[in-house]
């Protein structure tokens, strides 16, 4: 074990292949939450809309994303949108051709429909009398949306949020499957290169880990600075 | 528009939800320095019609006027009665600032940030312009050393006086009270009514809802009686209060036990 441990770790090649691997993870993560966050701004305030015309479809898009499993997702988009007729000539294709795209689709869909609903449930949660006092006070929905809801809503969310990040890089480990090297498609070459599944998996799980706690400190000082307000004095 | 338009005036407001009409025709009418009182039991329309007047509620009829300037109206789709103007209504909630019962201050934001907020964002002042003011009204209601607090980390009592803060920054020409000292501890009470009567002193124009007798008789110089959704009394307080024609009020103002 000790051995084939220095064998791996003293070969510079897999530094590098962890390194591909680790890059790619953590942009496919980062984009598909930037991505999947502002479009979840936008579709919790239409989610929480009173007319079910604006309500009904951003109730099925996070319906259909949240009670699908994300390979399923991945799969669609990955194998079956790009054998639909003449998406191959269209303009699309530049996009669609390489693994990372539908990737980075799959995952920016799946987060925007969880965190969808969790915004949704922070601005719903929004004090009735906070709402009350702000057109008391003259201000206009637009007003009383950037001002007092959102502001408040993506405070109470912050908790939440942060395990949906978390989730979110657990399941990206899944753009493996559809060639993509990122840590875990790192790990299996390694795997595969010296049948070492032992140091291969465990190496990239404490990286995955390592990854986890990095997130939750970063959640914690942000829960420190813009949730002082519900935290016992 | 004269010079001297009652800065007030609510004109046979009526209000119904469903079938149950709490509101039967009640009128107002409020002049520079005046402090009315609406008293009456629990259920009897005066929150509701506090809430008429800077249409937290919308009327089923009747005209509200602002330094002579009314609100319109129209019927949308369904029949139901909404202002015709958004823009409207938002300026003249601008103009008259409430105090509620629960406070509702914003939550996530200090003291000093709820004070700011609208003269800010709704009146656009400056923001060192309005916390140079907001300084001069927490001094007014004692809180300037509270500045920085969030809502959830004061007293009932401090909250009150903050929510007054806020409501004085607009200044607004006409401060609707509904039931301020309701939510409050009974030692926290007199810290609010001192604020309060100060602002009468100093002339601002007040209507409170309270269940305050003593303060509505003190301090108020009109006082409103309602009963189901009417008007059953109303006039000068200490004439009101001493000597009521009518037999629910002298019920009312009877000691309970």
């Amino acid at each position: 074990m000790i051995e084939s441990i220095t064998e791996i770790f003293s070969n510079p090649w897999t530094w590098a292949h962890y390194w591909d691997g680790f890059v790619m993870t953590v942009q496919l993560v980062f984009i598909a939450l930037l991505i999947g966050g502002s479009l979840a701004v936008p579709l919790a305030i239409m989610r929480t809309s009173s007319n079910p015309f604006i309500n009904w479809p951003v109730w099925c898009f996070t319906y259909v994303f949240r009670g699908t499993p994300l390979l399923i997702q991945l799969y669609l988009i990955y194998y079956g949108v790009t054998l639909i007729d003449g998406i191959q000539e269209s303009f699309w294709w530049v996009i669609l051709k390489r693994a990372y795209y539908p990737c980075l689709i799959a995952f920016a869909l799946n987060t925007a429909a969880y965190t969808t609903e969790i915004f949704r449930g922070a601005i719903e949660a929004t004090p009735r009398g906070e709402i009350e006092a702000a057109k008391a006070y003259g201000m206009s929905w637009g007003k009383r949306m950037k001002r007092i809801v959102l502001p408040s809503a993506f405070r109470r969310a912050i908790p939440a949020y942060s395990n949906e990040v978390i989730f979110m890089l657990h399941a990206s480990a899944i753009a493996s499957t559809v060639t993509i090297i990122d840590l875990l498609g790192a790990a299996r070459d390694v795997y595969a290169r010296y049948y070492a599944p032992f140091e291969a998996f465990i190496s990239i799980g404490l990286i995955y880990l390592s990854l986890t706690f990095a997130i939750l400190a970063v959640f914690k000082q942000l829960e420190k600075r813009l949730l002082g307000h519900l935290q016992p004095r | 528009m004269s010079q001297d338009a009652a800065a007030l005036v609510v004109s046979d407001i009526h209000k119904r939800f469903g079938e149950h009409e709490v509101l039967k025709g009640i009128s107002l009418e409020a002049h520079k320095g005046d402090v009315i009182s609406l008293i009456g039991s629990s259920g009897s329309g005066k929150s509701t019609f506090l809430r008429c007047i800077n249409l937290l509620e919308v009327p089923t009829s009747g005209d509200i006027q602002v330094h002579g300037e009314k609100i319109d109206f129209k019927t949308d789709k369904r029949g139901i009665r909404v202002p015709a103007n958004n823009r409207q209504v938002e300026q003249m909630r601008s103009r008259l600032s409430m105090v509620f019962q629960g406070f509702n201050l914003w939550s996530h934001m200090t003291v000093m940030e709820n004070i700011i907020e609208a003269p800010v964002n709704v009146l656009g002042i400056s923001k060192a312009e309005a916390m140079e003011r907001a300084k001069e009204h927490l001094d007014r209601v004692g809180l300037y050393d509270r500045k920085d607090y969030y809502p959830a980390h004061m007293s009932g009592g401090q909250q009150q006086r903050a929510a007054i803060a806020r409501a004085l920054a607009m200044n607004p020409e006409v401060m609707l009270f509904d039931e301020p000292t309701s939510a409050l501890d009974p030692e926290l009470v007199g810290e609010v009514l001192k604020v309060m009567h100060g602002l009468a002193d100093e002339g601002r124009t007040m209507i409170v809802v309270t269940h305050e007798m003593a303060f509505a008789k003190d301090v108020s110089n009109h006082v409103l009686y309602l009963h189901e959704g009417c008007i059953e009394e109303q006039g000068d307080p200490k004439k009101v209060f001493e000597n009521p024609s009518s037999e629910r009020m002298k019920q009312f103002l009877s000691p309970k036990y």
